[in-house]
């Protein structure tokens, strides 16, 4: 099944993941140990960016090492998106705290 | 009410400009985006909520917060915006920076940013104009050739949305 990239990246786990391998590539134990969460997850998260194409992985002896696999246009657009999707939802609450504040004064 | 909003990226000179309309007199979106009690309800991105630690909005001054995770998916993680310079009721530019808990910042060369938001007020609506500034090319480059995600991976949760388009801005 061909996932959508964004929905991919909207969880901050697998954007976490996707700053890691951006600089080298990791086994899932390297990966694994910078977050709190379990080594099952962490295998949940590296298939749906796999899925996405976000991430390519490769075999070196018995080890698995996943890398970010993505076109500088695509990457750009992703990020890009990504924030400016922060920025939206940010204005939004905004827009909700001035609408509660604006009515308390009445 | 309609409000606009507008997005734009220059990649040459690695500049986000963002124009947003508020249902709100000036006084109030002005308090907004510079008192802490307020931003401090608004400014998180999910899953994080901002914390205001330190609060100093004077040119010169700081303002220290916690990024701070409900659903514990990522380490807690404090940013910096230094005030520059403050024209009251009209715009004020920020330096950003990842920093520690106590406000020591976090391999500024590589990562900071200059922001500047400016107010204009109209008939029954605020304009606020957004333009953040990235770190350059080569400290970039630095920052990926050094290799210094090997040696502090905290760096790699740390605003990781702003250092993303860091690297995304300068291509």
């Amino acid at each position: 099944m061909r996932r959508d990239i964004f929905q991919a990246i909207a969880d901050p786990t697998r954007r976490a993941i996707l700053v890691l391998v951006a600089v080298q590539a990791m086994t899932p134990n390297a990966i694994a140990e910078h977050f709190d969460i379990t080594r099952q997850s962490i295998s949940k998260h590296l298939r749906i960016l796999s899925e996405c194409e976000l991430l390519a992985h490769k075999q070196e002896g018995r080890e698995i090492f996943y890398e970010l696999k993505i076109d500088k246009m695509k990457e750009i657009d992703v990020w890009l998106d990504q924030f400016r999707k922060v920025m939206e939802e940010r204005f939004q609450q905004l827009d909700q705290v001035l609408f509660t504040i604006k009515n308390k004064k009445k | 009410m309609n409000l606009l909003f507008d997005f734009t990226v220059d990649k040459d000179t690695a500049t986000i400009h963002v124009t947003r309309e508020f249902a709100a007199d000036l006084d109030l979106v002005w308090d907004a985006f510079t008192k802490s009690e307020i931003l401090d309800q608004w400014m998180g991105p999910k899953p994080w909520r901002v914390q205001t630690k330190e609060m100093d909005f004077r040119e010169g001054g700081r303002w220290l917060f916690a990024m701070i995770s409900d659903e514990n998916v990522a380490p807690t993680r404090f940013s910096l915006a230094e005030f520059v310079e403050i024209k009251p009721k009209s715009s004020f530019t920020t330096k950003n920076s990842f920093a520690d808990e106590n406000g020591n910042p976090i391999n500024t060369s590589f990562t900071y940013s200059i922001t500047t938001n400016s107010f204009k007020a109209g008939a029954d609506k605020t304009t606020v104009t957004i333009v953040k500034k990235m770190a350059s090319l080569s400290q970039l480059e630095q920052f990926i050739e050094g290799g210094y995600f090997k040696e502090g991976t905290a760096m790699g949760f740390r605003n990781l949305d702003e250092f993303l388009l860091t690297l995304v801005a300068n291509k």
